[in-house]
């Protein structure tokens, strides 16, 4: 029985080091290959060794395929190509490719050169890693062997963001990575087709979510900022570099620009510059207005926006900065956030989600005292603001995505277990199909009836066709033929053509029947009367005499003999071949019963 | 040949059936060449290759062919058709077929035989295909004739078989036009064959082939556009439809249901898997409203639209479509006000707005909770929030329309429309703004939607500001707050961008006419004046100013305790603005001001009625002098003259007719005073003075006629007819004059050929209108056209002269409403300085700012004008995307006009000005008589002028020699 297997090593009723291992007729994929904010120790990475007590990795993985350039959908990647081994392809969209580099190799000098870590994969080897990427683009069909073709179509997101269609023959798995089905400031909705696949694997981080609008959101967003900012607060907006900061950055720039503000506004060092560079390059992949307006001027060329210096946060007056890393956990945010946690007039305001763990997760949880490294406690005076601008499909969001591919599965992955358990709940009730959500380390395995294709040669089609009427959708039609199976694949012929490809003779199978008839006239007279009679009967078919004194219908033939023992009895011989079956034994039947008293 | 030809021509021509004037054109042609069928004949038959007589067939159907020899074309190329080994040559055959059965004057029928005997033998699918596209042409040619209709669509339904899509399409789409219509049906059997065609239809909705079922939806709505009842079966055909796997599919089935649900809205349609029952539009309202969340964005364009024009949907329906909640949550009511705290908090879902608000509760009663199925829900927040710019779009125009027809809804849907004012692409603000002001009436700003709506006045976008301004002029704000601050916003923005200075008066005029008790209060304050202390005058000058006694005294006029607030300064600065400012400062009654109030008494309203009298009366007194003494009847006119024109100025809403009327009484006027000249029987040389004094005038009533006709809007036939009667005399005049001064005839022949021709044109353009001009001019010379045509020209001039001064006065019947043309040019304001400086040679744009009123399609008649100061004038075509319409009846103009010259040593005024371009040949298609066909001679008057309408502003420029 064929089946689909799928396993996550990471992400499995759990947010963070998405890592999915999905055996799809034979071939083994592995969906991303992140790490978890949440832990410093070897739990930060998927827990490969899963794989590998089979033997090496690239023996057993046909591919991986990369959604996206978050961490925790591609953190552990050099660790896992480089230190674990792997040499196959790995597939991502150009975006990410472009940008994944950077964001490894921040996250390599935070671990290695802040803390001082050992044991971690070093430049070279994110290098090496970027070496074995193959890049995918939109809609682009990527034939990775001779069975195996992946697919990717637009996720929202994050800039290059992408949800993979995995294929094999007619067996085939969606796995959308993040994505979100409302647009932003610059980027579109995810889109998907109705390609109708096995399995749809699915993110459910807002599982139990149903978004207000977004402009009320964005209003709202404006409003705490621009109020901060006469207040003379000071605004920290925790951000992962790329991401929602772009969208932020547009969105607070025209703001500036149309309120003709003057507060600074920053972005943490380094890694933006390049990171605002690739947004500007990769436009055709962002939203419609950034489209169409790109030439007169690229959206992402900030006016208002400078690049920020450690210095500045002691600078007075207000401002507002986007700082990295985006759940206060770490590096420049959470140095920003200690100076200026304790005035009441500061703001910090959380773009999005916090992994259970880090700093963002306890203040937003209602946690006023902190306790740091060494013993120190921090206490939290500034507002603390949520802003849900994470750009995950909500709750609807998620149905639609459903509705939009029209999955047999459905299979939950990146959420909370019991948020999922909601969201599975009402996908079961309202598509009556089956959803499951393991957890890590578990295998969900599906039953597929993959659907085998058959070729049907144009000559025996076209026959067919011609016969009846146009093929009714409603009704089976039956069709004779020959199926061949040579070489692993099927074909349906007409038996004529089947018997001189295989060098066989045809054997004719003939069906005779006598049927005795009363009626002491003569031999002729009967046919005559068996011919008139048949010719009454069977309107639709062709029914003749022949000068032999024999009737054919159709290419049944009846001959007439007197009985050799009474003459006042005929018998009827009828002869059909085993392809006339249905109307041989239908014209025996006919004829059993006697023919019509003749007007004498 | 060519004498018999002559003849059929002079035939037609008295028998006066015929066509367009490309005709005529064909028809020269056809006195040169034998005949089109005959060539067509010769060069098919030279055809060697199917490629040759593809080229031939190409060439051939580049040129139009007449009615008459349409036939033997058909025959010839139907006789190729037969010998035709070629499918693409038998397939452009069959096209050209089609093209010529549609030809006018050509009737079909006798093709009809041969086209479907062709069919039957025919192989090729395309071919067939095109031969079906054929017949729906002859089909559609020939509406009333049943047999033939019937016949077709018996064709079509046998070839619905056909393997090919092509095909398919066809004869659904010819089903679709020609299938039988049940109200010409008198019997029963042929009533079977209507609804038989509905079916036929219907089953072709589950083809295989998505374009087929494309053609069968369409060709359902075809149905309905021809008035065929749709049965209400098909609904749930094609509810099944919007799940098709192509968008066009399911963008036809959106429109399909849509149609059904305006036929049955009242049925009842059960819920599937349910036992509740609801009404059929609520049922189609809420499938519509899924599709505004379908996976392409052409079906959810099509989707938006189509919700606005539901508007017999429930109105619990219609709420849901602003709400995101599941219909477990229906019952609960949310006003915007709480939707801040409340919203979401109770239901199931988080709204992402809080941290941690998102762990599930209990679940709540889960039968009735479906996320997908929820119909209308959310379906505008879904469709506002699109990525694409086109659903938003037409998801704010939906919303305007549904707001319009439900005040209730107009108050929830605010929320959302003022969110729009944000939205990133400005069409879809300015789209916004303007359906806020068409539904402003039903609705009241709150202090914080004012907020949001006010910081849009910061926008660069001009249009913006303004329609935001339009806005502001017709809403309701609630508390005397919002006053302030739309005051306090206004003002920022006046200071930010000056130009938009008129806008904001207006703007602050009916926000104080239509809030007086919120003004009052905030008097004081705005004027800042003291109980005991007197304050600086303020600058009389500063615009800001300005802007707030606008807003304080028309708030005034209906709130008669307001002045009493006033210092002295201020009835002062009232009674300069009264006179300055016109139109946005309004008559009050001051106590103890008796001159102010005085000198603003004639305007007040109750005089409008004695002036429309006092027109009336002045009209009536001109037309009944026929036979005074001429000196009596040019003072009299002159007067009326003169009190028109100031009747006129004081009386705006009579503007239009009064000084219609005192345009064409100064060219009667004209008329009489050339005439009256005592010189008319001198010999010619002496003449010469004089007919400096005539041939202007004649001139004159020229151009002031071409005025009446084509700068006033509203006017209709019978002014018209009057109109060109008074042209009509003043070429008779011109005819006159020139006879008298020119020697010789023979330039005379010409002139009274042309004039003649006009008297014929004039004629059957106004036949019907003839008799109402007893005793006139042209009565008189048609009674003598036949003499005329015969008489030479000398004698023509002698007639006319006489008739003309026999010729009555025609009254002219004052038109119901009339509206002068008007323009003003706002920018450039004409008072710079400072030259433009351009390099000689490049060119400088100056963006030219205009208001128009009452000009109809100013697309195409408005044009700008430069005058360089040597007299070089040009014309500048602005796009159409240029013009805006505010308002019915007014337009904007805001282009750029291109200046280039070669250099000047010193700067110099150009002047720019606008021109209405008229066209009076296009004035004739109105009259019945070309429907059946007549080509009209082409007359002189076909060529096409322009009237200046504007003031010309005056704008310095310097064009510098470029540097070497």
């Amino acid at each position: 029985m064929p089946e689909i297997r799928v396993t996550p090593l990471g992400a499995g009723q759990d947010v963070g080091r998405s890592c999915i291992l999905v055996s799809i007729a034979g071939k083994n994929v592995m969906l991303d290959c992140g790490m978890h904010m949440g832990f410093n120790d070897d739990r930060r990475f998927p827990d490969f060794s899963y794989i590998t007590q089979n033997g090496r990795l690239t023996d057993y993985l046909d591919c991986v395929i990369i959604s996206h350039f978050h961490l925790d959908h591609c953190g552990a990647l050099p660790y896992f190509s480089e230190m674990v081994g792997y040499d196959g392809p790995i597939y991502m969209t150009p975006p990410t490719q472009a940008i994944c580099p950077i964001l490894l190799e921040d996250y390599r000098k935070i671990a290695v050169d802040k803390k001082g870590e050992a044991n971690f994969f070093t430049s070279q080897m994110i290098k090496d890693c970027m070496k074995k990427v193959v890049a995918v683009h939109l809609h682009q069909t990527v034939q990775v062997d001779d069975e195996l073709e992946i697919k990717a179509y637009y996720a929202g997101h994050v800039l290059g963001a992408a949800m993979f269609q995995i294929k094999v023959g007619s067996e085939s798995v969606v796995y959308t990575g993040d994505y979100n089905m409302t647009p932003d400031r610059h980027l579109g909705a995810a889109w998907i087709d109705r390609c109708r696949p096995n399995l749809l694997i699915t993110e459910s981080t807002y599982a139990t979510t149903i978004r207000d609008s977004k402009r009320c959101r964005e209003r709202d967003f404006l409003k705490k900022v621009h109020e901060t900012v006469e207040r003379g607060g000071k605004v920290l907006i925790p951000v992962f570099a790329l991401g929602r900061a772009q969208e932020l950055c547009i969105l607070l720039e025209t703001f500036w620009e149309r309120m003709n503000l003057k507060a600074p506004i920053y972005f943490s060092t380094g890694l933006t510059e390049k990171a605002n560079h690739y947004y500007k390059l990769f436009i055709t992949w962002t939203n419609q207005k950034i489209r169409k307006t790109f030439v007169q001027r690229n959206m992402f060329e900030f006016k208002h926006i400078k690049a920020f210096d450690r210095a500045f946060a002691d600078n007075p007056g207000p401002m507002v900065v986007f700082a990295t890393p985006g759940m206060l956990h770490a590096g420049q945010s959470l140095q920003i956030f200690r100076k200026w946690a304790g005035n009441e007039k500061n703001m910090v305001i959380m773009p999005g989600y916090c992994v259970q763990g880090t700093v963002g997760h306890k203040i937003l949880s209602g946690q006023r005292k902190l306790e740091m490294e060494g013993r120190q406690v921090l206490e939290v005076k500034m507002q603390v603001e949520y802003m849900s601008f994470s750009a995950h499909a909500d709750a609807k969001g998620i149905m639609q995505l459903i509705g939009q591919a029209e999955p047999e599965h459905v299979l939950l992955v990146h959420g909370e277990a019991k948020k999922m358990e909601f969201l599975k709940q009402k996908i079961e009730q309202e598509f009556r199909m089956n959803c499951y959500m393991p957890a890590n380390g578990e295998t969900v395995t599906l039953p597929t009836s993959p659907s085998i294709p058959v070729g049907i040669s144009l000559g025996l089609l076209k026959r067919e066709m011609a016969q009846g009427l146009l093929p009714d959708a409603k009704k089976p039609r039956l069709l004779q033929g020959t199926l061949i199976m040579k070489d692993s694949n099927f074909r349906l012929v007409s038996s004529e053509q089947a018997l001189k490809e295989l060098g066989l003779a045809e054997h004719q199978l003939r069906f005779t029947c006598r049927v005795h008839l009363h009626d002491a006239r003569k031999e002729q007279e009967t046919v005559m009367r068996v011919y008139s009679h048949l010719k009454s009967i069977l309107k639709d078919h062709c029914v003749q005499h022949l000068p032999d004194g024999s009737v054919t219908v159709e290419s049944i033939l009846i001959q007439a003999a007197a009985h050799s023992e009474d003459p006042g009895t005929k018998v009827l011989l009828v002869s059909w071949t085993y392809q006339d079956e249905e109307l041989g034994s239908y014209l025996t039947s006919l004829l059993k019963k006697g023919l019509p008293q003749a007007p004498s | 040949m060519a004498a018999h030809l002559k003849k059929r021509v002079y035939e037609e021509f008295t028998k006066v059936v015929q066509q367009q004037q490309e005709e005529i054109a064909t028809k020269k042609l056809r006195l040169t060449k034998p005949s089109k069928s005959a060539a067509l004949h010769i060069d098919l038959c030279k055809a060697t290759s199917p490629a040759d007589a593809l080229q031939y067939l190409l060439q051939f159907a580049r040129k139009p062919v007449e009615a008459e020899s349409v036939e033997g074309v058909v025959r010839i190329l139907l006789e190729h058709y037969y010998k035709e080994n070629d499918a693409s040559v038998r397939l452009k055959i069959a096209s050209l077929l089609g093209l010529l059965s549609k030809t006018s004057g050509f009737s079909p029928d006798c093709i009809m035989d041969d086209a479907i005997n062709i069919l039957q033998n025919e192989r090729s699918h395309q071919v067939l295909a095109q031969l079906l596209d054929t017949l729906l042409a002859i089909g559609t040619k020939l509406p009333e004739n049943q047999a033939i209709q019937m016949r077709l669509v018996d064709v079509a339904c046998k070839h619905l078989t056909d393997t090919s899509h092509g095909v398919r399409n066809k004869c659904l789409q010819l089903l679709g036009n020609l299938g039988s219509l049940e109200k010409s049906v008198t019997k029963d059997t042929e009533g079977l064959a209507a609804r038989d065609v509905q079916k036929i239809i219907g089953d072709y909705f589950s083809d295989q082939d998505p374009r087929v079922r494309t053609a069968a939806i369409k060709a359902m709505l075809q149905l309905h556009e021809r008035g065929l009842k749709l049965h209400q079966t098909i609904y749930n055909q094609a509810c099944k439809l919007l799940s098709d796997d192509y968008e066009q599919v399911r963008s036809a089935a959106v429109q399909l249901i849509w149609v059904v649900s305006q036929l049955y809205p009242e049925s009842i349609v059960p819920i599937p898997s349910s036992n509740e029952e609801i009404r059929l539009v609520d049922d189609a309202f809420g499938k519509i409203c899924h599709m505004v969340s379908d996976g392409s964005w052409v079906v959810r364009v099509q989707a938006a639209k189509l919700l606005g024009s539901m508007e017999q949907v429930s109105s619990h329906f219609l709420e849901q479509t602003l709400d995101k909640k599941l219909m477990s949550d229906l019952r609960r009511k949310r006003t915007a006000h709480e939707r801040a705290k409340e919203l979401y908090s109770s239901g199931e879902f988080s709204s992402g707005r809080k941290w941690g608000d998102d762990a599930p509760k209990e679940e709540v009663d889960t039968g009735a909770v479906n996320l997908i199925e929820s119909g209308a829900c959310g379906a505008f927040v879904h469709g506002l929030e699109d990525e694409m710019y086109e659903v938003r779009i037409a998801a704010v125009e939906a919303l305007c329309m549904l707001a319009q027809s439900s005040p209730s809804f107009a108050e929830k849907c605010l929320d959302f429309l003022v969110d729009m004012f944000n939205d990133e692409i400005e069409e879809v603000r300015l789209q916004s703004i303007h359906t806020m002001r068409k539904i402003s009436n039903n609705i009241t700003l709150r202090e914080d939607q004012l907020d949001t709506v006010l910081a849009v006045l910061e926008d660069s976008s001009r249009d913006i500001r303004e329609a935001l301004h339009e806005l502001l002029c017709c809403t309701n704000v609630s508390t005397k707050e919002g006053i302030h601050l739309a005051l306090v916003e206004l003002l920022k923005n006046l200071t930010k961008y000056p130009t938009d200075r008129d806008s904001i008066w207006k703007c602050l005029k009916f926000l104080g006419s239509r809030h007086p008790t919120l003004v009052l209060p905030l008097v004081p304050e705005l004027l800042s004046t003291h109980p005991f202390f007197d304050t600086a005058e303020p600058d009389m000058d500063d615009p800001a100013y300005i802007a707030v006694l606008v807003l304080i005294f028309n708030a005034a006029k209906t709130c008669p305790t307001m002045p009493a607030l006033f210092s002295d300064h201020t009835f002062r600065h009232y009674a300069y603005l009264r006179d300055s400012l016109s139109h946005l400062v309004p008559a009050l009654r001051l106590p103890g001001r008796k001159l102010v109030s005085s000198a603003v008494s004639p305007n007040i309203m109750p005089h409008e009625d004695p002036s429309q009298q006092f027109l009336q009366q002045s009209l009536e007194r001109v037309y009944s002098l026929q036979h005074l003494d001429p000196q009596g009847t040019q003072e009299l006119l002159e007067f009326t003259i003169r009190d028109l024109q100031r009747l006129g100025e004081l009386q705006s809403e009579l503007a239009g007719v009064a000084d219609f009327s005192a345009t064409y009484l100064q060219c009667q006027l004209l008329l009489i005073k050339a005439l009256q000249e005592k010189l008319w029987n001198v010999a010619a040389p002496l003449y010469l003075k004089q007919s400096d004094l005539a041939s202007a005038a004649a001139k004159q009533i020229m151009e002031e006629t071409y005025k009446m006709e084509f700068m006033y809007s509203g006017v209709e036939n019978k002014q018209v007819v009057i109109i060109h009667h008074m042209r009509l005399q003043a070429k008779a005049l011109q005819l006159i004059v020139t006879a008298r001064t020119t020697r010789g005839v023979d330039p005379l022949f010409g002139m009274c050929e042309k004039f003649l021709q006009e008297v014929d044109f004039f004629q059957r353009c106004f036949i019907a209108d003839l008799p109402h001009l007893q005793d006139s001019f042209v009565d008189k010379l048609l009674d003598l056209m036949p003499r005329l045509m015969t008489s030479k020209p000398t004698e023509v001039v002698k007639i006319l002269q006489t008739m003309l001064r026999q010729s009555t006065f025609l009254h002219l019947p004052l038109p119901e409403k009339i509206h002068k043309a008007s323009a003003t040019i706002i920018e450039p304001a004409g008072e710079s300085d400072n030259p433009l400086r351009f390099t000689s040679g490049l060119v400088v744009a100056l963006d030219v700012d205009a208001t128009l009123e009452h000009v109809q399609d100013p697309q195409s008649t408005v044009k700008v004008q430069v005058v360089y100061p040597d007299g070089q004038a040009q014309m500048i075509h602005p796009k159409p995307a240029d013009f805006r319409n505010p308002g019915p009846g007014r337009h904007r103009l805001i282009t750029q006009v291109y200046l280039s010259h070669t250099a000047w040593t010193e700067p110099c005024q150009v002047e720019v000005r606008l021109l209405l371009a008229y066209n009076s040949s296009a004035r004739i298609p109105k009259s019945p008589w070309i429907e059946s066909g007549e080509v009209p001679p082409l007359v002189e008057t076909s060529s096409e002028g322009t009237i200046p309408f504007s003031k010309p502003v005056k704008v310095y420029i310097m064009p510098k020699p470029a540097r070497r």
